[in-house]
């Protein structure tokens, strides 16, 4: 028995051992597998980096800015009563089935998801409806290469929605063919082939040779689940990735210093925020909220617990989305301000408020337990007791939707970096009612909820920006919220990887990136 | 073996299975979270929420949604994970078979050695050999997982480049899965190639998840042998001459067997179950981590799934033991009639 064991691993020995992975390969690393590829369906970012190799829309945002740009449609018009989009399809693109992307592609994509007598609508759970076509009431084929889309009322930040990854155009036959199983079968038209996934292991992508901007200079692309950051910060190190995402701030320092390995940054759309309870008695005094906001070193948060790799944050909305109001002055650290607004204001300084502290930890708010210690030691020294208080993530969500918190911590990746995603999303008065509020400082300011009202209505730029910076202005003298910070966004790789994009929402796909 | 025992044993099973599929189902529900929430996170309208609820059939009553879980379960239909909307069956059964994959090479690992250190120890008793395997053991007990494993893949994939770090087969081969043991479904396509490269992936993980049971196997080996060292019969047969490695391996291991296998059985389940850490440090696509990810996103139909199948696993390890006492000690078969 022995004999053969050792004879068995002898040979072995002698099988030749398989090789790497060759130089137009890119194998790329993260922490988590994706959830759901058919990204109409999709939540969640790891989705969406895979996803959106493979598909596209009408219209996608600039490769390093949050700029939207025509992707499958060459241009568009907006009728006067700003109610109908027409947009001019590009031609001679194909699906990698091989049929031909069309007007009645369009459709069958759209009305999948709004259409509930669509044949495709029972195929999925169409989950991010405000995000993508809630408003759209009519999708019409004009011709082969145009159609148009009526809305219920004119909505600007449309444009913005359609280069989200929630509405992608996905080939009408395999979408027929393969029914509710659509999300294991992806069909698109971008610059990569989906070839398998292997959940919670990888995917592998082949290059789509009859790509319509010329084909990608990459063959394959293989995404690897890598749990661990430690494993996949050694990974990098090493050399079996050529791209690791989501290191911690110890880790990208160390890469930084690594001389054949490279970091990227670049601005981000997130914003991490404390929301401060006006519906609470002792917190609806404005005087009161900006009190804690003087009470709080933004930037020593930054620099401790971001470890630099972010920007302290005075309006809801980060600067790299437009009409960003820069003129505000932020509340500066002023302990003694901070005292002498909540004696004006009558605080009673006996109560004790809850902190209530996320329990996971976010892009926009890397460390929240601690966050929350910080911000309850800073509160202390300006004589406000307050108690960290923890629920898990599920729970969270639906209390602090149900204002039961004093302050809450949370933030929001504003994926289609339109204003109105932040400042109507999650401050105006519509989206403050309890239960499932989105504005969980339930701030119901009358004269901010109808600037941004009146913006979403609003088609000419400048007079939208100008209601923004508006509405901007009224949210820090109010101070619902202790804007915290705006993370950068950061992408490490090999020093042989060339021309990485990297877009302020993190998500970009990879058609131009080649290996030396 | 008498075949009314393993009929009454197999019936006991489906008793466990539903206790566990009632514990579990209700249990899970009691938890706080709400799954639609969880799946549309920080920003969803009361409508999307209550749209999602209904399309999931979460707004039903709780014995109406425990019954139609019992009758599709019934029908072998776990039904749809709901995280993922893929058929929770499909999204278990390969991860099933990684994470048994692992399982079984770190229990091979453990028993080998485990039973090796456990025989020489209780031979050479008191001896350098047996103060060394010992603290081995203890050591194999206390080190953490996680520490090993990252200080593994530094030192063999780092510093000297000999093994892979992750996963379980190159990224670069395509792999056609027959059984979904790499291993197993590389041989069944003669590719020696890629049994030896499925191997290599092994190594570390199943090393990394032995550590534990390999002590515990030890130390129960050599209690146990110790205590059947002293039995008046292996006086007898070292009186009658016979060669030493016969009355040890035979007389003497063969009786020490039975506690031995109850430990074997127990940690087998535990690996299945346990090997999160493991699977999270080498990016081992096992059902461990899945179990996780699942519960954390309240992924009910899933998490439901994969403990109903760990509870009937872990019977049938309970059943194997069972069945192997008897084949070991024919005393109990009588008893047990």
């Amino acid at each position: 028995m022995k004999k053969y064991l050792s004879a068995f691993f002898a040979l072995l020995m002698l099988v030749p051992s398989l090789s790497m992975a060759g130089s137009d390969t890119l194998i790329w690393g993260r922490g988590g597998d994706s959830v759901m590829l058919d990204l109409a369906q999709a939540t969640d970012g790891e989705s969406i980096k895979a996803g959106i190799q493979i598909f596209e829309n009408l219209v996608k945002f600039g490769n390093d800015s949050m700029d939207v740009e025509p992707q499958l449609a060459e241009s568009w018009d907006v009728s006067k009563d700003g109610l109908t989009w027409t947009f001019h399809l590009r031609k001679g693109v194909k699906f990698h089935d091989g049929t031909d992307f069309n007007a009645q592609a369009v459709y069958d994509s759209f009305a999948r998801i709004i259409d509930k007598e669509h044949p495709f609508y029972g195929y999925g759970k169409w989950k991010y409806l405000s995000l993508s076509l809630q408003y759209v009431t009519a999708i019409k084929i004009i011709d082969d290469h145009t159609v148009s889309l009526t809305t219920q009322m004119p909505y600007a930040p449309l444009i913005n929605n359609l280069a989200l990854w929630l509405c992608p155009i996905l080939s009408p036959k395999a979408m027929a063919e393969y029914k509710d199983q659509i999300g294991m079968h992806l069909v698109g038209t971008g610059p990569f082939k989906f070839v398998k996934w292997v959940k919670d292991d990888h995917i592998i992508l082949v290059r789509n040779d009859a790509y319509w901007a010329g084909a990608p200079k990459l063959e394959k692309i293989i995404i690897k689940s890598i749990p661990e950051t430690s494993t996949r910060m050694m990974a990098l190190q090493s050399g079996a990735i050529d791209i690791a995402d989501d290191l911690d701030p110890d880790a990208i320092t160390l890469v930084k210093k690594t001389p054949n390995l490279v970091v990227k940054e670049n601005a981000s759309v997130n914003v991490g925020y404390i929301a401060m309870n006006t519906s609470k008695p002792y917190l609806a005094d404005p005087r009161v909220r900006q009190a804690i906001s003087h009470a709080v070193d933004k930037n020593m948060l930054i620099q401790t617990l971001f470890q630099g790799l972010a920007i302290p944050a005075k309006n809801p909305f980060a600067p790299s989305i437009w009409s960003y109001n820069d003129e505000i002055v932020p509340y500066d650290y002023d302990p003694a301000k901070a005292k002498a607004l909540l004696k004006e204001a009558g605080f009673d300084m006996a109560r004790e408020i809850e902190l209530w502290a996320m329990p996971v930890s976010r892009a926009y708010m890397p460390d929240p337990v601690k966050t929350a210690e910080l911000v309850q030691a800073y509160l202390a020294a300006v004589g406000i007791k307050c108690k960290i208080v923890r629920h898990d993530w599920g729970t969270y969500l639906q209390k602090t939707g149900n204002g039961e918190h004093d302050l809450c911590m949370l933030g929001w990746l504003g994926g289609n970096a339109d204003p109105d995603n932040f400042l109507y999303g999650l401050l105006s008065a519509d989206t403050a009612n309890i239960p499932g509020a989105s504005n969980v400082a339930i701030w119901k300011n009358a004269e901010f909820t109808d600037l941004v009202k009146k913006a979403q209505k609003t088609f000419d730029k400048a007079q939208r920006t100008e209601y923004y910076k508006q509405a901007q202005v009224i949210a820090h003298d109010q101070a619902p919220w202790l804007p915290i910070a705006h993370t950068k966004v950061v992408r490490c790789f090999n020093k042989s990887v060339q021309d990485i994009p990297l877009r302020p929402n993190g998500l970009n796909s990879f058609e131009m990136v080649w290996k030396k | 073996m008498n075949p009314s025992f393993i009929i009454r044993r197999l019936f006991q099973l489906i008793l466990i299975v539903a206790g566990v599929s009632v514990v579990v189902f209700f249990m899970l529900r009691m938890i706080p979270g709400d799954p639609a929430q969880l799946l549309l996170g920080e920003l969803a309208s009361p409508g999307e929420l209550a749209s999602l609820r209904e399309q999931l059939g979460l707004n039903r009553s709780l014995p109406v949604q425990y019954w139609i879980f019992v009758k599709n379960m019934l029908m072998g239909d776990f039904g749809f994970s709901i995280r993922t909307g893929t058929p929770v069956i499909q999204e278990i059964l390969p991860r099933l078979m990684a994470t048994i994959e692992l399982s079984a090479a770190g229990m091979l690992i453990a028993t080998v050695f485990g039973i090796l250190a456990g025989v020489m120890s209780a031979v050479y008793k008191n001896s350098m050999i047996d103060y060394t395997a010992m603290l081995s053991a203890l050591v194999g007990v206390s080190v953490p997982v996680f520490w090993l494993g990252l200080m593994m893949i530094y030192v063999f994939s780092v510093h000297f480049q000999l093994l892979p770090m992750m996963g379980r087969m190159d990224l670069a081969v395509e792999r056609f899965p027959i059984t979904g043991l790499v291993l197993v479904d590389a041989l069944l396509h003669l590719d020696f190639a890629a049994f030896k490269d499925g191997c290599l992936h092994l190594v570390m993980p199943a090393i990394t998840l032995s550590t534990i049971p390999m002590a515990i196997i030890a130390r129960i080996t050599r209690s146990s042998m110790l205590e059947v060292l002293n039995q008046d019969y292996i006086r007898t047969a070292r009186a009658k001459g016979m060669e030493e490695r016969v009355v040890i391996l035979r007389h003497a291991l063969g009786n020490a067997f039975l506690p031995i296998v109850t430990v074997l059985g127990i940690n087998m389940g535990l690996l299945l179950g346990g090997a999160v850490l493991t699977e999270t440090i080498f990016s081992w696509p096992g059902l461990g981590r899945f179990v996780v990810d699942s519960l954390m996103g309240r992924d009910y139909n899933a998490v439901q799934a994969c403990i109903l199948i760990f509870a009937v696993l872990m019977a049938l390890i309970n059943l194997m033991v069972d069945l192997l006492y008897a084949f070991l000690d024919p005393r109990i078969r009588v008893n047990e009639d």
